[in-house]
């Protein structure tokens, strides 16, 4: 966005990578599962789910090429999911 | 110059939009976390009906279609109206496909007996019955996400057909893809939270 209005425009080649990675690591979350390892199964799960949300994000959503105004306040969003688990975590964890 | 700074407005404004659906999911995430601590060991018991194989095909399948909707998105801007029709006719056809898979998933489990108030599930111990309340509760809320998403890209692709949406006005579009996207994203987390981790 920075000073000119040609928008930036995503290349199929690096789409088609994205997606690849994208079904790469379903392949990785779902063999992981068939192992047990008790309570980091759930955490291996979710860091796998959170690579491939910043992967849609980033480049599905084209958010990597926006301007600071929608990074800003998409991390503002995340920020404030961050508070409400982690405070409901704290009340629920410690009654 | 005028025109540009509304196309961005335009944009921040979807954007706002998927903030607020954020937060909705995330609330319910955390439904889901804070059951899964107090009833684990039913939650585990009652994540084994769950089909795995059903939610793999349902992953791939978004997965697929988001990659679709991001390539229309290019063929507009670069003036390939050939290719944007048919990527997005192909997620249409993913989001269906995806549909019809959720049908039979959810007509199984109610031939089972496990549908919301069923005699079953409320005899069941309650830390089940909460785990397929908010199997039905996401799952359903997400369907209806697809719904919306579908008539969107629908909406999209008939305007890029008349070359309403073209490569110097494709906002609409852009931000019906963001919403399938976002539906794609939600999908992300729901699919180890409920077919994977138990």
């Amino acid at each position: 966005m920075q000073n000119n209005n040609q928008p930036h425009i995503m290349k199929y080649k690096t789409q088609a990578l994205i997606l690849l990675c994208l079904i790469l690591l379903t392949g990785v979350t779902v063999g992981v599962s068939f192992i047990d390892l008790g309570a980091f199964n759930i955490w291996i799960a979710l860091f796998i789910a959170s690579v491939k949300g910043s992967l849609v994000l980033m480049f599905f959503m084209h958010l990597k090429y926006e301007s600071k105004v929608l990074i800003f306040s998409f991390l503002g969003t995340i920020f404030f999911l961050f508070i409400l688990i982690s405070f409901i975590f704290w009340d629920v964890a410690f009654r | 110059m005028s025109a540009a700074s509304d196309e961005t407005g335009k944009k921040l404004g979807m954007w706002l939009f998927l903030y607020t659906e954020i937060i909705l999911f995330g609330g319910l995430f955390v439904l889901y976390a804070v059951y899964f601590h107090k009833y684990t060991d039913d939650f585990i018991l009652a994540g084994k009906e769950l089909n795995k194989y059903f939610g793999i095909i349902n992953t791939i399948i978004l997965l697929v279609s988001s990659f679709a909707v991001a390539a229309s998105i290019s063929a507009v801007q670069k003036n390939e109206k050939k290719t944007a029709v048919s990527a997005l006719s192909f997620s249409l056809l993913c989001g269906l496909v995806f549909l019809i898979n959720k049908y039979f998933e959810w007509s199984h489990k109610i031939d089972l007996g496990i549908y919301p108030n069923s005699e079953k599930l409320i005899d069941l111990p309650a830390g089940q019955n909460m785990f397929f309340g908010l199997y039905y509760i996401v799952t359903g809320l997400h369907g209806i996400h697809i719904i919306i998403g579908m008539t969107l890209l629908m909406v999209s692709l008939v305007l890029v057909q008349k070359e309403k949406i073209n490569h110097s006005k494709f906002t609409l579009l852009e931000n019906s893809g963001l919403y399938w996207h976002l539906v794609d994203l939600i999908w992300i987390f729901v699919f180890p939270l409920f077919y994977l981790v138990i």
